[in-house]
């Protein structure tokens, strides 16, 4: 992206800026096939929610069709949302926006 | 025990599990767990296995090939580790905690492949028409669901 900055202001040298560290979140996709049961069983496994959190997740799942389950950086998103493959759930990740 | 325990998977006193299916059932599992073997051997780009390897960036096509190219071979390597255990143990009345979790696994792939080829919905009756061609693989989906069902009481319980 440019900006046509007059040339005397001072603009912050490239190099040093970082990319920013916007946090990603993980997502959990309503599916027809996963049972309401085994997707409460797979948060409380994964993430040690308990009964009632795990289940609401679930619930927000079924009815508003996704839900956040989890939040970080990168990384961390990525071994979640691989974890929740491994057990078959629809998960994906995003940025927090 | 309790004399009219019915429970056909239950968690014992020593913290394993007790199995009693039918003969029956395990015919069906013995039968059914190698061709999903059988699949996970074979291209894992098969539509049908979707499922199994869904997108984790929906929205960024070259994060999601990179996300795929590190872990896909790992999570195939994962479900095939879980239908060999299945395979193995199909007999067992008794089952620790990691071969019990390995069969919920492999029953919950060995659905989401059928879910694909089926093409169900949320609403869909899973109780077939007799003419219906589809309708053996309807009741094997509709009983790994029940077995399913009765694997997650077990282990929480």
């Amino acid at each position: 992206m440019s900006n046509p900055a007059p040339a005397e202001v001072d603009r912050p040298d490239i190099d040093e800026v970082v990319e920013p560290d916007i946090p990603w979140i993980v997502l959990v996709w309503n599916d027809p096939i996963n049972l309401m049961s085994y997707v409460t069983f797979v948060l409380q496994k994964l993430f040690g929610y308990d009964l009632e959190k795990a289940t609401q997740l679930m619930l927000d799942v079924h009815h508003k069709g996704r839900a956040v389950v989890a939040s970080g950086n990168r990384e961390k998103c990525e071994l979640d949302v691989f974890r929740l493959h491994e057990h078959g759930l629809w998960a994906t990740m995003q940025h927090d926006t | 025990m309790a004399l009219f325990d019915n429970r056909r998977v239950r968690r014992t006193r020593k913290g394993d599990f007790e199995v009693r299916l039918s003969a029956d059932e395990r015919d069906l599992l013995r039968s059914v767990a190698p061709q999903l073997r059988s699949l996970l051997d074979g291209d894992l780009d098969d539509p049908g296995l979707r499922r199994l390897f869904p997108a984790a960036y929906a929205h960024d096509a070259e994060l999601d090939a990179e996300y795929h190219a590190m872990v896909r071979d790992d999570l195939a390597d994962r479900r095939r580790a879980s239908v060999e255990i299945l395979v193995d143990t199909v007999d067992a009345t008794r089952l620790d905690e990691e071969q019990l979790l390995a069969w919920m696994g492999a029953v919950n792939d060995l659905r989401l492949v059928l879910g694909t080829r089926l093409d169900v919905s949320e609403d869909m009756d899973l109780v077939p028409d007799p003419g219906d061609p589809d309708a053996g693989l309807l009741s094997l989906y509709g009983y790994l669901g029940y077995l399913l069902e009765t694997l997650i009481e077990a282990v929480n319980n």
